[in-house]
């Protein structure tokens, strides 16, 4: 059911929804960009509406809240193994439609993938998705082309509309709190992006062959293996396994799994000193090929959601849609055939 | 839900030192686990390592561990009247009634030779099962050689070609490479044997080219891969190749598919 809300409405139902959830959503973090005197927008928890940043793009995703950058597994004790708690409360995330499609990305990983990852799935049944409404674009987005500019799998939907908020509710215990903060009910359709500034076009017959090509060897210089690219997608999911233990009791320590990138040294390296991938273009190349090939080779349909993150973050103005479209002049170099 | 990320600890049941920085660790398991496969043994403080299955005991199983890594280093450390956390088995691992019925050729280099060791052994107990069998072992020098023990006994009812890469005086082995030995396999039928290479990644490839230009079939060759793994369950991304989780779809590959991998 859709409803019309003032902004006192929205907040008594973010209210009445915390007794149960920590709220996740995108903010405006004053001097924290990557530049001097520039903003970062990141998730964190709110309370009320106003700390929701709603007109930008949020530089990382929320994808922390279901895999944390660093989560303990487990405590060490001598020869004891204690299993780390998960979070306390249920966690509600407000999200865009291409970041909602990636959770399926996430959850094909992590649930579906032969086994059931424990720690992602005791957060994520416990995790509600909110859909902010997009009215335009952002800069590098690629959605449309996608196909992930817009999603009916949402538990409810938040948009600014002048003065006003319009929610629309799927999730029938919500139901009751909208009703009661609700100025009146109407239909309401979340706004989507019908149009973006840039396209990419996936070309027919990809293969590993394309490896081969020369269009990698751009990035083998441009490139400085930063990772960050890794960090701000929405649908990077490798963490490196790490264990530490306590500087005040050696005894005492705890397994972690920490986020790691494809695109930084070591990723591939095995004991004894043997590593693949040792060139950034073709890290690049494994990158890229994941995202928009191979894991729709194996799940169906692409990882890539078309974000542009990657874009707007990386320090050597390397853009992913631009190499996507340069793969159609990769097939045709290496003789493309259809392997699908 | 079982939190497959759970190690249990598991008692070093024997100590079977091949050289100064290889040794066979007997492990306290007693579920099932077929050759070429693995687990993530790890030392709480040092982390975790994938390491495959050397072999297959009552209630016990084998890994061979080279001390060449953060946690490996450590087991070689403390092992002594100890214990070492376990999970797994993880992968695919060796069938072996792949192999029934026909001549074999196993070719392993080093340490590969671990996670094929299952295989020759079953077919040392159940040569009725085979035509034939070979085995070509390469080593660096006769110090490294590893599983010594064992070639007196598979010597007994395979071909075994015991090889080092450098001269040292040692009369029990010959000199060379894997490879050199593979255009003088006497096969009754190349185009039914079968092959399984495990080893260094140059080893293999040149050892696959080898069989193949010997006349194998590419279908007939399988292959295992080493790869970077954190968590052996398709997660941590680490080990991918292509749509090919090593972890889960491997580590073993009939080199149709595995030849395409490409990391």
């Amino acid at each position: 059911m859709g409803y019309l809300l003032t902004k006192e409405g929205v907040n008594a139902v973010l209210k009445e929804w915390a007794e149960s959830y920590l709220i996740y959503a995108p903010v405006r973090m004053s001097g924290k960009g990557a530049f001097s005197e520039t903003d970062s927008i990141r998730y964190a928890p709110i309370t009320t509406v106003e700390e929701i940043e709603f007109e930008k793009k949020s530089d990382f995703p929320f994808k922390e809240v279901l895999i944390p950058l660093s989560e303990t597994l487990f405590f060490f004790t001598e020869d004891q193994v204690t299993e780390a708690d998960g979070p306390k409360k249920n966690a509600i995330i407000l999200l865009r439609s291409c970041d909602l499609h990636s959770v399926k990305r996430l959850d094909e990983i992590y649930i579906k993938n032969e086994y059931e990852d424990y720690y992602y799935k005791r957060i994520r049944d416990n995790v509600k998705f909110v859909l902010m409404g997009c009215k335009n674009a952002f800069e590098n987005c690629f959605c449309v082309d996608m196909q992930t500019n817009r999603i009916e799998t949402y538990d409810a939907s938040l948009e600014k509309k002048g003065d006003f908020y319009e929610m629309d509710n799927r999730f029938a215990d919500w139901e009751t709190v909208l009703e009661r903060n609700g100025m009146s009910r109407r239909v309401v359709v979340p706004s989507y992006v019908t149009e973006t500034n840039v396209h990419v076009s996936i070309p027919q017959g990809l293969s590993l062959d394309v490896s081969r090509s020369k269009i990698w060897d751009e990035y083998d210089s441009r490139c400085i293996n930063c990772g960050r690219c890794n960090f701000v997608c929405p649908t990077c999911t490798c963490f490196s396994m790490q264990d530490i233990f306590y500087t005040d009791n050696g005894k005492i320590g705890e397994r972690r799994r920490v986020a790691a990138s494809c695109m930084v040294d070591g990723y591939t390296d095995v004991a004894g000193g043997g590593a693949y991938r040792q060139k950034n273009g073709q890290r690049m190349r494994f990158r890229v090929l994941h995202k928009v090939y191979d894991f729709k080779k194996r799940f169906g349909f692409h990882m890539c959601t078309g974000c542009g993150r990657c874009d707007d973050v990386c320090p050597e103005y390397i853009s992913f849609s631009d190499c996507i479209n340069k793969l159609g002049i990769a097939v045709k170099e290496v003789g493309g055939h259809n392997e699908e | 839900m079982k939190n497959e990320y759970r190690p249990f600890l598991s008692e070093i049941k024997e100590v079977i030192k091949h050289t100064d920085i290889e040794y066979t660790f007997r492990m306290a398991y007693d579920g099932e686990v077929k050759p070429g496969q693995f687990f993530e043994v790890s030392i709480p403080k040092f982390g975790e390592a994938p390491i495959s299955v050397s072999g297959m005991g009552n209630n016990s199983v084998d890994l061979t561990i080279r001390r060449v890594g953060k946690v490996t280093n450590e087991v070689f450390e403390n092992f002594v009247g100890d214990a070492l956390f376990l999970r797994g088995p993880y992968g695919n691992g060796f069938d072996v009634n792949d192999y029934t019925n026909k001549e074999l050729v196993v070719i392993a280099g080093g340490t590969g030779l671990s996670p094929v060791r299952g295989v020759v052994d079953y077919f040392s107990y159940h040569p009725e099962e085979l035509k034939a069998m070979t085995l070509i072992a390469g080593f660096k020098t006769p110090k490294d050689i590893l599983f010594m023990e064992d070639f007196g006994r598979w010597m007994k009812n395979m071909e075994v070609i015991l090889t080092v890469d450098c001269s040292e005086d040692d009369a029990f082995c010959h000199i060379g490479l894997v490879t050199e030995y593979i255009p003088k396999l006497k096969l009754q039928d190349v185009d039914r044997a079968v092959a399984v290479v495990v080893g260094p990644p140059a080893m293999m490839r040149f050892s696959t080219q080898g069989l193949l230009a010997a006349g194998f079939r590419e279908e007939n060759i399988w292959i295992s891969y080493e790869r970077k793994m954190c968590c052996g369950l398709g997660k941590c991304g680490h080990c991918k190749i292509d749509d090919t989780y090593i972890c889960l779809d491997g580590p073993v590959f009939n080199f149709v598919k595995g030849r395409k991998l490409i990391d």
